[in-house]
């Protein structure tokens, strides 16, 4: 039981009409495992991302989560026990953010007590290190990095086994970057949730990551852990992770 | 020779790439009206959106509703006095603005003034929701977006359209009679005897069943081209755009196909 990955991804394929943007991927991930998805922009991270989620359907190729196959039937299921951090965070604006972070609290089978849900949101929030006093404004009012927080609190609201995290990093400043950085770490290793990151920030990676792939092409060019991405011995990461102009990576995208 | 042909092929190829499009594009939106309609008949239920959207479609058009038929009612009796005297018709006012009112002028107006303001609003904040990852979001939630998101609206449409249209049609005759008795000087008992002596009740029943199709067609056209809505803020706009133009069509269609259903012989 043990031995069987959290997330295996088998020859998994998706084109958008004549472009083939995966091509075969393999990937798995071990319980409590955190995966960090590296590659260039338009290579494919996003969309083996959503595939896994159920948002986009591979044309070919095996999802299995826990050992069960994903299918278009089952995969409502599955979500569950996902939770998603955004890149743009995502959070509803019509919503306060405490209606953002208690949103599966508030309708569906996991229904509280309105006053319930919001002390949970609230609980949520200062987790995420947000005092009381956010939870009634609007995701609007929030500055970036609050918004990503207030997105991360959502994502862990209901105590998800697998967390995706989409770009956590993008558009916040270095030292956001770093504090949203070291908070994904920690609440992925108190959860003991299975993580699954796609980045292009190496510092991002260095934090978070226990192992890591790199995607480019549609398929997974190399999978190792996160110590050894400075003597890959491959091109394409040492490229990658150098910031290369010249390599196997072209530059013109 | 072999030029001439391309571009002849060409222009073929243009029009086969022209209907083809056409038709992908609908069955893809009837597809996505019977999901609407799934959405609605299948629980779970998100009643308090629901009310939410009632009062954005229902409550909040009724000043631009009535506004639209008091001065449509009104310039009807005006061009009916101005047409009618030329064959000693001016007692036909009332009963022409009635009939005009209710069975077209009342349910078009009202469809063509509710595309505009609340399938334009319903496009343009469904497609920022796309844009910004908010539907993603919403599965990623465990909340199915078309129920969460579209079925709501379109039932809302379809109830309250035809609210507002009987709204429209009562207003709009109120135009016609304020201009009839204090411009045209008919009597105002005159003109209410008029007015119910000739409306049936199929009118009336003509008119609504109107609303509700015109509000179904505005709600699920807007939820359509704001779900597809393409990237960043021009998919926004032209999702905008196309619901606004494409539900004014559809109504018109369906206000000439739902006459001929009611009225012709």
């Amino acid at each position: 039981m043990t031995d069987t990955p959290k997330i295996a991804l088998r020859g998994v394929a998706k084109s958008f009409g004549s472009k083939h943007v995966l091509r075969g991927v393999d990937l798995t991930v071990a319980r409590g495992q955190s995966l960090v998805i590296i590659g260039g922009s338009g290579t494919g991270k996003s969309v083996t991302l959503k595939c896994i989620i159920g948002l986009i359907r591979p044309d070919a190729g095996e999802i299995d989560i826990d050992g069960t196959r994903l299918t278009p039937r089952n995969a409502g299921g599955f979500l569950d026990q996902f939770g998603m951090l955004f890149q743009g965070g995502a959070l509803f604006d019509s919503m306060t953010v405490w209606e953002n972070v208690a949103f599966r609290f508030l309708r569906g089978k996991g229904r509280l007590k309105r006053a319930d849900a919001r002390d949970l949101a609230i609980g949520k929030l200062r987790r995420v290190g947000l005092g009381a006093d956010t939870a009634d404004l609007f995701p609007a009012e929030l500055s970036g990095g609050m918004q990503k927080r207030v997105g991360l609190a959502r994502a862990i609201a209901a105590e998800p086994k697998i967390i995706f995290f989409d770009e956590p990093t993008t558009g916040l400043d270095p030292i956001m970057a770093d504090v949203i950085n070291d908070l994904i770490r920690e609440i992925v290793v108190e959860m003991g949730a299975t993580a699954m990151t796609i980045t292009h920030d190496m510092t991002s990676v260095r934090k978070i990551a226990d192992r890591v792939a790199m995607l480019h092409e549609g398929v997974v060019q190399w999978e190792g852990p996160v110590e050894r991405i400075d003597d890959s011995g491959n091109p394409y990461v040492h490229q990658f992770v150098n910031g290369l102009p010249d390599g196997p990576i072209a530059a013109l995208r | 020779m072999s030029q001439v042909l391309t571009a002849g092929q060409m222009f073929l190829a243009g029009i086969g790439r022209a209907v083809l499009g056409l038709c992908r594009s609908t069955g893809a939106l009837v597809l996505f009206a019977l999901q609407a309609v799934a959405g609605i008949l299948v629980p779970p239920f998100y009643g308090i959106e629901f009310l939410r959207q009632m009062m954005r479609i229902g409550y909040f058009s009724l000043p631009v509703v009535g506004l639209t038929a008091l001065f449509t009612g009104g310039a009807l009796a005006l061009q009916i006095y101005a047409g009618g005297s030329r064959f000693n018709a001016e007692s036909a006012v009332p009963s022409i603005v009635a009939i005009g009112m209710v069975r077209e002028l009342g349910p078009v107006l009202c469809g063509l003034m509710v595309a505009g303001r609340v399938g334009a609003s319903i496009a343009a904040e469904i497609g920022s929701m796309r844009v910004t990852e908010q539907i993603d979001a919403l599965t990623t939630l465990s909340t199915n977006p078309i129920k969460f998101l579209v079925a709501p609206r379109v039932l809302a449409g379809t109830l309250a359209m035809p609210l507002l249209t009987a709204v429209s049609d009562i207003i709009g005759v109120m135009g016609g009679f304020f201009v009839g008795t204090s411009r045209l000087g008919i009597a105002s008992g005159n003109y209410i005897q008029n007015t119910l002596d000739y409306l049936t009740a199929g009118d009336v029943v003509s008119s609504l069943v109107k609303g509700a199709v015109f509000g179904f067609i505005i709600a699920v056209v807007g939820c359509f081209e704001g779900y597809n809505s393409g990237r960043g803020a021009q998919g926004v706009a032209q999702a905008t755009r196309a619901a606004v133009v494409t539900s004014s069509i559809l109504i018109l269609a369906a206000n000439y196909l739902l006459t001929e259903v009611f009225f012709s012989t």
